[in-house]
């Protein structure tokens, strides 16, 4: 198979300008409001309150028991009929940020939990209330347990967000396929687009790493 | 070991008041079901007096002190604790509120038998969290006194140490150090020593002494009966969720009236 390198150096552009105006921002302003959300759902399944921890087991259930393509689905072509027109980026957003808070939500908890009892009780008798010792004394050590299964979730939003593709969102995969489509030389451009992915996901990695040896920095090694 | 600065930070209990109760406690009753964790304890503490709660393991020792710190909040019974300003009283018979329980707080400080210093702050960090974000005092005044309290402790050098690079006996110091910058009219100590290495049980022993001596009024509960003897106004021996001896700590363990506590007296000083 002779190699199209006209095709492969044109294509890069419309590629990696894919990845810079949709895969990046989607998965930024998905991660961001899903950790926010994650964290509110936590702190409800930590609720002694019945109904406020069960209404959090339940969303945590429903987004992990079906697949998010069906979730982004859902948002942008289910919605409509009930009246709800949703462009593909705010669908997107949406879809992948209730994922991200179902997941991320499970990891924020257990992270919680893994923090001392005396934690907590070290906060009281300094005068502490709940919500301050959660906040100066348990989250930030929740956070350095929390890092490295959040980055995983982190790695693999950045390749789901693939999948907007298919609710028309014009981002890196997107941009792979019509190239392909139109060229036909669709090893090429796939071949492509799992490149830059990868590289996305290299940049990642080394910035968990980064992460983890200064949230380290007080811990015995 | 600790060089001490005069009465830079001396305890916040002035001399005039002395002999008042800081502290007085009526029928503390405590059960987990039908386990009965403490029934109807009695305690009176006078301001700049060391009381030392000793007693077997499972004695409910450990539970009186942890309600006075609202840690554990008893089934029924009243906790006074006299303060700055108008005197505190609870009382767990009815429903006692956050803010009663927060008040509470306010007035006594604990030391931890595992010291649960802040992991993720430094040596300084851990001792002006307190003053700072709870009793909104300001940073360079509460560093400064920090800075003392740490020299007072000999440990002046590791202010910005993490806990993990510090030994167990520096960090119960430090623990302790965190307690006093809280100012509090009672101070709290968990098993203090019973974490610690042998020949790191002296250095803190000795700092707990020396509040006693400043008069900062305490509660200890310790298995360091010789300790006890020493720094203690008065002794109480538990066992079984009620109090089975109390007295002036040299008649307590000296010459103990209950078997009970001849027992376990003998067995502390002797077989171990």
């Amino acid at each position: 198979m002779p190699l199209n390198w006209d095709l492969i150096w044109s294509s890069f552009g419309p590629i990696v300008t894919g990845a810079v105006t949709g895969t990046i921002p989607l998965t930024l302003a998905s991660f961001a409001i899903g950790l926010a959300l994650a964290l509110l759902v936590a702190l409800m399944r930590l609720s002694r309150n019945a109904v406020v921890s069960g209404l959090a087991r339940f969303y945590v259930s429903v987004i992990r028991g079906t697949p998010l393509l069906v979730q982004l689905f859902v948002i942008f072509y289910g919605l409509p009929s009930l009246g709800v027109k949703l462009d593909p980026w705010p669908s997107a957003i949406i879809a992948f940020s209730l994922n991200i808070g179902g997941y991320a939500a499970e990891v924020i908890r257990a992270a919680i939990l893994s923090v001392p009892k005396g934690q907590w009780e070290a906060g009281h008798t300094i005068g502490m209330s709940r919500a301050q010792s959660l906040r100066r004394i348990i989250l930030p050590q929740a956070a350095r347990v929390s890092v490295p299964p959040l980055s995983n979730t982190f790695i693999s939003l950045v390749k789901d967000t693939s999948l907007a593709s298919l609710i028309l969102v014009t981002e890196l995969f997107r941009n792979a396929q019509q190239i392909a489509a139109f060229s036909q030389e669709f090893m090429v451009l796939y071949l492509e687009a799992a490149l830059v992915y990868w590289i996305i996901c290299l940049a990642l990695s080394s910035g968990q790493s980064v992460l983890e040896r200064r949230l380290d920095r007080y811990v015995a090694h | 070991m600790s060089p001490t600065d005069g009465a830079a930070h001396a305890a916040p209990q002035a001399a005039a008041s002395q002999g008042r109760p800081v502290l007085s406690v009526r029928n503390l009753a405590k059960a987990f079901g039908s386990n009965v964790v403490l029934r109807d304890i009695d305690l009176d503490v006078r301001r700049g007096n060391v009381v030392a709660l000793i007693g077997p393991s499972g004695s409910g020792k450990t539970t009186v002190l942890r309600s006075l710190n609202g840690l554990e909040t008893p089934d029924a019974g009243t906790v006074t604790v006299a303060g700055p300003g108008t005197e505190l009283a609870l009382d767990f018979s009815a429903k006692v509120s956050k803010k009663e329980i927060s008040d509470l707080r306010d007035r006594s400080a604990m030391v931890f038998q595992h010291y649960n210093l802040f992991p993720h702050m430094t040596v300084l960090q851990n001792v002006i969290e307190g003053p700072v974000q709870v009793q909104k005092r300001k940073r360079a005044e509460a560093v400064a006194e920090a800075e003392k309290l740490l020299a007072r402790v000999g440990l002046a050098d590791k202010r910005d140490a993490y806990p993990f690079e510090l030994s167990g006996g520096q960090q119960q110091r430090v623990g302790i150090v965190r307690a006093l910058a809280l100012k509090p009219q009672l101070l709290l100590f968990d098993e203090p020593t019973s974490a610690l290495d042998p020949e790191l049980v002296g250095d803190v022993l000795g700092v707990i002494q020396e509040l006693a001596d400043e008069g900062w009024t305490m509660v200890i509960v310790t298995h360091e009966l010789a300790f006890a003897r020493q720094v203690a106004d008065e002794v109480i021996f538990m066992d079984g969720g009620v109090v089975v001896e109390r007295g002036p700590a040299a008649e307590v363990l000296r010459a103990p009236r209950q078997e009970r506590t001849r027992q376990f007296v003998r067995r502390l000083l002797h077989e171990f």
